[in-house]
């Protein structure tokens, strides 16, 4: 990590530092794959959020005309207005392709988010206290995480009804144990650092301690597996959907696209499998890229 | 000297439980005992120097003392008032009266938080209320004190070197002008000419205000430069305490003895002519110490005897303390010379 440091002489001014997160940024930017992973996110991100706007049809408006002919009136056309073809039902796939990857990446960042409060609180707070608290509270951690999820997510869904709200209540209880493991493990290192120990004999709050002192220092390592835990959330809640369990009609998700696609492979429809696939591969692709190159940037030390 | 000590010392030990790993949680832990009935005073506005090598406890007295390591036997009086028996609200105002410097310069500064935050968290802690430009002019004031350009202000700690990071901690220490600081080997992982820089600061700011100072370091030179007094340690335990040049010209105990025949003196004729007396063997286990005089088994004077009860500290005047009955047989340096 050979910076070009600014040893400018101490003159009148403040002269601004060079924070570590910034470091980090430069470090970022300069890997190419990760910059072309994040540019890729934003572009999904504004097909997510703007693309609905270039649609000539609803979502779930059925051309009762194009059923059962999807296949040679159907298909992706620009004339039509249909770009990416219309699915099994005569909806338009690129309307329901562009709600589907907005509902993917809000379970996926839904989900991280919840790891990342969640768990970077939960896992602090067991390691800064220790003892008997950090036993009890990662005692049940493990308990948490050997229970079979996809059973209980099933059943959950199954007995309270399949509604978005349940899907993220599902995937928010299982995401940030790991997380909270991770940052448990961090926190168990930060806290014998001599700064640490100096904000306690300060007499800084416990609290303050874990939130000024230990979180700033675990963020980086939790940043890192936030992103590389999106596209876990997006492939669990795929799999979900896929199951025919996770988002439910007229709403749809990129696993539900995906299901629907497959159904239909052998009926010469391809492209219901391949558009919505391909906005679910090149969005993994992109975090995981985006994952790694953060990982390199915030570590330096690990390379 | 006032009449009344501002730090006081009764027989202060602090004992770690030592659980040996993969053992089955009903064994009993093992007993570390880091310090083992410590007494000292400290006068306001006294430099005390503790000195000892490493694993003699230093740094555990160091931190009970500030309280972060709770003791487990004897007092710690401050100002008269026992800090076991410290309300939470007594604890705080104690906490902002006593400050300290560590050993490491870099680690003692959390890495994500620029220099100005540093310096300001105790200020910004014990009066949460100070308004944002008075903690920053208290800040700059601060940082000229230590002799750092305040406009560093917004630098964070891994663009300093490790003499000036060790200013950092200073000013940190200093911002809310504690009555008692304790410097746990602060000079200890600097090069030699920063170290004269900073021990030089520390005695200059020790002097104008009118701080009670421990200063802990390994390197009895350095010690010797900075403190009034100094208390001599060997695995938890004082072996002799004196005033500073007493100390240093006519060490009692062999421990003593040993330690400054080791300091080395800058003239190789005065260095080779001299006795030496050079202690063997290696500090033992703090979780099994000698029977009665820890020193016993290193000891050039050890009797039969010394093993049977630890040795009294014998008073020898003019606080000047020393813990071997022997120390009036025959001279070892001279025997060794």
């Amino acid at each position: 990590m050979s910076m070009q440091t600014d040893t400018a002489p101490a003159q009148m001014g403040e002269i601004q530092g060079r924070s570590l997160w910034a470091d980090a940024r430069t470090r970022f930017f300069r890997n190419k794959a990760a910059v072309a992973g994040l540019i890729v996110l934003i572009l999904v991100s504004l097909f997510a959020i703007f693309g609905g706007y270039f649609a000539k049809f609803e979502p779930d408006y059925v051309d009762f005309s194009l059923m059962g002919a999807q296949a040679y009136r159907g298909v992706p056309s620009i004339e039509t207005g249909h770009y990416f073809g219309v699915d099994i039902d005569g909806r338009d796939l690129y309307a329901r392709t562009v709600q589907g990857t907005r509902i993917s990446l809000l379970v996926g960042i839904v989900g991280a988010m919840v790891a990342v409060i969640v768990g970077t609180l939960y896992g602090a707070l067991a390691g800064y206290v220790g003892g008997r608290t950090d036993g009890i509270m990662m005692r049940t951690v493990d308990i948490l995480m050997s229970i079979p999820f996809m059973f209980v997510l099933i059943l959950m869904l199954v007995i309270f009804g399949r509604s978005i709200f349940m899907l993220f209540l599902g995937i928010g209880l299982i995401s940030w144990l790991s997380m909270a493991r991770i940052a448990r493990g961090q926190t168990l290192s930060i806290k014998n650092k001599e700064f640490v120990e100096a904000a306690v004999a300060i007499g800084v709050p416990r609290m303050t301690i874990i939130l000024r002192h230990i979180v700033p220092n675990l963020l980086g390592i939790v940043i890192v597996y936030a992103t590389l835990l999106v596209p876990e959330m997006i492939i669990f809640e795929s799999f979900i959907s896929y199951l025919g369990l996770g988002i439910q009609e007229p709403n749809t998700s990129l696993g539900a696209l995906i299901n629907g696609g497959t159904e239909q492979m052998n009926n010469g429809t391809l492209w219901m499998l391949f558009f919505p696939l391909f906005f679910f591969l090149i969005t993994l692709f992109a975090f995981f890229f985006v994952g790694d190159g953060l990982r390199d940037a915030l570590d330096p030390k690990d390379r | 000297m006032s009449d009344q000590p501002l730090l006081s010392a009764r027989d202060v030990s602090v004992t770690f439980d030592i659980r040996r790993s993969g053992s089955w949680p009903w064994t009993p832990s093992l007993k570390l005992h880091a310090v083992n009935s410590v007494s000292f005073d400290i006068a306001p506005g006294e430099c005390l120097g503790v000195v000892g090598e490493s694993g003699s406890g230093k740094s555990t007295l160091a931190r009970a003392i500030v309280g972060t390591v709770p003791t487990s036997a004897g007092q710690i009086l401050f100002d008269g008032e026992d800090l076991a028996a410290m309300s939470a609200d007594q604890r705080r105002r104690h906490r902002r009266d006593v400050q300290m410097v560590f050993q490491d310069p870099l680690a003692a500064l959390n890495p994500r938080m620029t220099v100005g935050e540093i310096i300001a968290e105790p200020l910004v802690t014990h009066e949460p209320r100070t308004p944002r430009a008075e903690v920053k002019k208290r800040v700059a004031e601060i940082m000229e004190r230590v002799g750092l350009l305040p406009n560093l202000i917004n630098r964070y700690p891994h663009e300093f070197s490790g003499g000036q990071c060790q200013r950092i901690g200073i000013a940190r220490a200093l911002i809310l002008r504690p009555r008692l600081l304790i410097c746990d080997e602060p000079v200890s992982a600097l090069d030699v000419s920063v170290q004269a820089q900073v021990v030089n600061l520390l005695m200059e700011l020790q002097r104008d205000m009118g701080l009670a100072m421990i200063f802990i370091a390994h390197d009895l030179s350095v010690v010797k430069h900075i403190s009034d007094r100094i208390v001599v340690m060997y695995l938890g335990t004082i072996m002799e305490r004196a005033e500073a040049d007493v100390l240093t010209t006519r060490p009692e105990h062999p421990y003593t003895q040993a330690l400054i025949s080791s300091v080395p003196i800058p003239d190789p004729a005065l260095e080779r002519a001299r006795p030496r007396l050079v202690i063997e063997g290696e500090l033992p286990s703090p979780l099994n110490p000698p029977s009665g005089c820890v020193f016993r088994t290193r000891c050039p004077k050890a009797q039969n005897s010394c093993a049977q009860a630890k040795p009294e500290t014998i008073d020898l005047g003019n606080g000047h303390g020393v813990a071997c009955p022997f120390h009036k047989a025959e001279d070892v340096l001279a025997a060794a010379g």
